[in-house]
């Protein structure tokens, strides 16, 4: 039985679009109300992940996977709902609880070009966090100390002084990786590591990912749009829609056997090198933004199978023969 | 006849007091209807090569010598309201990032109308006909309601779509399209490549793919071109190169695909990274990456040879195919 780390229930975020707050107030039938546009960018989701494993988190551009990372991480508060981290709940922390909390799990982000500091040399970048989380340890403890991580990501220490335009794409990429891993952490969420990167060296970058899980037993959240990567790297994968999970499952069961029609949308698109034949399912439209909270399955404006039902009851995560859980009306009642 | 033939191009940079090659002999044929894709990592020359097609190359860089000649017409020394007849008229061109090529404060009806003013002289009413007809082939739902639209209010599939539109307004013979859907989700993604597929069949259009994601050019392309640090390495049937790569390169970046590794295996690498234009390696510019690399290799350029349907410079193909030539002589004597 995998042990949790992280247990994420019913967590909602949603971003007022109002500017000003002279800007919420509005003349409705003769009369001054005050109105609040908001985005529900996460709509309740439930999460499991275990210690150890690569949960994949993939979905459409807007589907809320890049706000579950910033939500989990603390960079932007939850609405509502609890994230418990082992028996620790943690999305309500302070400033200063939370910067000792970081210890426990880092972030990669997408873009290395942006998120390393243009004025700090790799040197600086890697010894804030360090002794920051270490006071205790001596300057050239923490020399010794950038040395080995530098050297175990595969970046020459000799170059250490150097600034972050001086490298490439993917080795910036792997100093991030180290600035993740400088606090030894066991938890890092990594939010589209590879998208920027070719695909020799998104090879790289993976494989480095995955050394450093086997040395380290590191969990990891893994957000990304790619599902070749996806079917390499996970343990399991949850799809998402429109700020929810509609499908959970190890990574075998979900590229052998997915349940959700969206799942099998999204994996149909996937450009493969054999198979020239097979025609994508195509998707009506393109994933609405979420102005309202939506009523009944956030799916059913694209949905093939949508039935009277799908419009008005929103469905539940229901846990399938085979052990993945998907959250689909059509495959509850057996009509897919 | 050739629609399009580029041969023996270089293409270079004069940066700091330093002239260097960013093209070195790039020589290919399109003929017409024909769909072919340049594949290769970033810096290996594949969007200059696209850009240097409608001569856009700009400063510092500039054609250093070769020859592109669309039906005989050579285009390097085309004056420029010459260019600017055959840009958008016969050659068109995609880019990555779609907001970056639509002009923010001009709607997209404004955008549209004016490339056709541009180029045939029409009322306003005609070409906006022209234009709504247009969206409407690429499959723009309620195209009279996006003519009013900014780009802003348009998501990137459908900014896309509006930008291939543009592109079908004047009817060009060949359309590059570079890194098209890089910037796009899977499930748009795949309708993106098959509008423009079905577009460049149903016009016998001529489409130069410019990408690096090989499973959209197994889709599209007929033939593939590979390059690396600015030279042709492999060129061939887009299947032929899929499924039997000569060239190490091409071998080396099909291995780094995670579809050829089995789940939670390594990936198979190709060690080290493209080197920058002031450090190009002597000899085959892919030694000090390739696991096959002699001496030979590091001092001499290796030439085209055919090796089946494909043509590959690498010493190593060459040298096998010598040995096969070499057993076939042993056993007719």
């Amino acid at each position: 039985m995998p042990t949790p780390l992280i247990q994420i229930s019913h967590l909602e975020k949603s971003f007022t679009t109002n500017k000003s707050w002279f800007g919420q107030w509005q003349i409705d039938r003769g009369k001054i109300r005050r109105k609040k546009d908001s985005v529900h960018a996460l709509n309740g989701v439930n999460l499991t992940i275990n210690q150890g494993e690569t949960l994949c988190v993939v979905g459409e551009t807007g589907c809320g996977k890049s706000t579950l990372a910033r939500v989990l991480m603390g960079l932007t508060p939850a609405s509502s709902g609890e994230v418990h981290y082992q028996d620790q709940r943690i999305d309500h922390l302070n400033d200063r609880q939370r910067m000792l909390f970081r210890r426990r799990m880092q972030m990669v982000f997408q873009n290395p070009y942006a998120s390393l500091n243009p004025r700090m040399t790799v040197y600086q970048t890697l010894s804030e966090p360090i002794s920051f989380h270490n006071p205790q340890l001596s300057a050239s403890q923490v020399d010794e100390k950038i040395h080995a991580l530098l050297e175990s990501v595969g970046i020459s220490p000799s170059s250490m002084d150097n600034y972050p335009n001086e490298f490439s794409g993917g080795q910036r990429q792997r100093i991030s990786l180290a600035r993740a891993l400088s606090v030894e952490p066991d938890f890092i969420i990594a939010d589209e590591p590879l998208s920027a990167l070719d695909v020799s060296v998104q090879a790289q970058v993976l494989n480095l990912m995955m050394d450093k899980q086997e040395e380290r037993n590191l969990t990891y959240l893994f957000i990304t749009h790619d599902l070749a990567v996806v079917e390499h790297f996970a343990t399991r994968v949850a799809v998402m829609y429109l700020g929810r999970v509609c499908e959970l499952a190890s990574t075998s069961t979900l590229f052998s056997a997915p349940k959700h029609p969206y799942t099998k949308a999204l994996l149909s698109a996937i450009p493969r090198l054999d198979n020239n034949t097979t025609q994508p399912i195509r998707l009506m439209g393109e994933v609405p933004t979420q102005m309202d909270k939506p009523i009944g399955c956030v799916f059913q404006a694209r949905c093939p199978y949508a039935n009277p039902r799908c419009y008005k009851e929103s469905p539940e995560m229901i846990r399938q023969p085979d052990n993945s859980t998907v959250a689909c009306h059509a495959v509850d009642e057996g009509r897919l | 006849m050739n629609l399009l033939s580029v041969s023996n191009l270089h293409v270079n940079f004069h940066l700091k007091g330093q002239d260097l090659a960013a093209l070195i002999d790039v020589s290919f044929t399109l003929n017409r209807g024909e769909r072919i894709a340049i594949v290769g990592e970033s810096g290996a020359g594949k969007s200059i090569l696209g850009f240097s097609i409608v001569n856009l190359v700009d400063k510092p860089g500039y054609i250093k010598s070769g020859s592109i000649k669309l039906q005989n017409k050579e285009i390097t020394t085309m004056s420029l309201p010459q260019l600017q007849e055959v840009r958008g008229k016969r050659i068109a061109m995609i880019f990555q990032d779609p907001m970056m090529t639509l002009n923010p404060v001009l709607t997209i009806g404004v955008q549209l109308v004016e490339a056709i003013r541009s180029h045939t002289r029409i009322s306003f009413k005609d070409a906006k006909n022209i234009a709504i007809e247009k969206l409407h082939s690429v499959q723009i739902a309620s195209p009279e309601k996006r003519f009013n639209q900014y780009p802003h209010e348009l998501s990137g599939g459908m900014r896309q779509r509006v930008i291939i539109a543009t592109v079908l307004l004047l009817n060009p013979d060949i359309i590059i399209a570079d890194e098209p859907t890089t910037a796009l989700d899977v499930t748009i993604q795949a309708e993106i490549i098959q509008l423009l597929l079905d577009i460049c069949r149903n016009n016998s259009m001529a489409l130069l793919l410019i990408s690096h994601d090989l499973g959209v050019v197994s889709r599209v392309a007929e033939r593939t071109i590979v390059m690396y640090a600015g030279r042709v390495v492999e060129e061939g049937p887009t299947l032929e190169i899929i499924n039997d790569p000569q060239h190490p390169y091409t071998q080396g970046l099909l291995n780094a695909l995670p579809q050829m590794a089995l789940p939670g295996q390594r990936l198979n690498q190709i060690q080290g990274s493209m080197p920058p234009l002031n450090e190009r390696p002597s000899g085959c510019a892919f030694h000090p990456r390739c696991p096959y690399a002699t001496d030979q290799c590091r001092q001499q350029q290796p030439s085209f040879i055919h090796s089946g349907v494909s043509t590959v410079a690498c010493f190593m193909v060459e040298d096998m195919i010598n040995d096969a030539h070499l057993d076939d002589d042993e056993e007719s004597r």
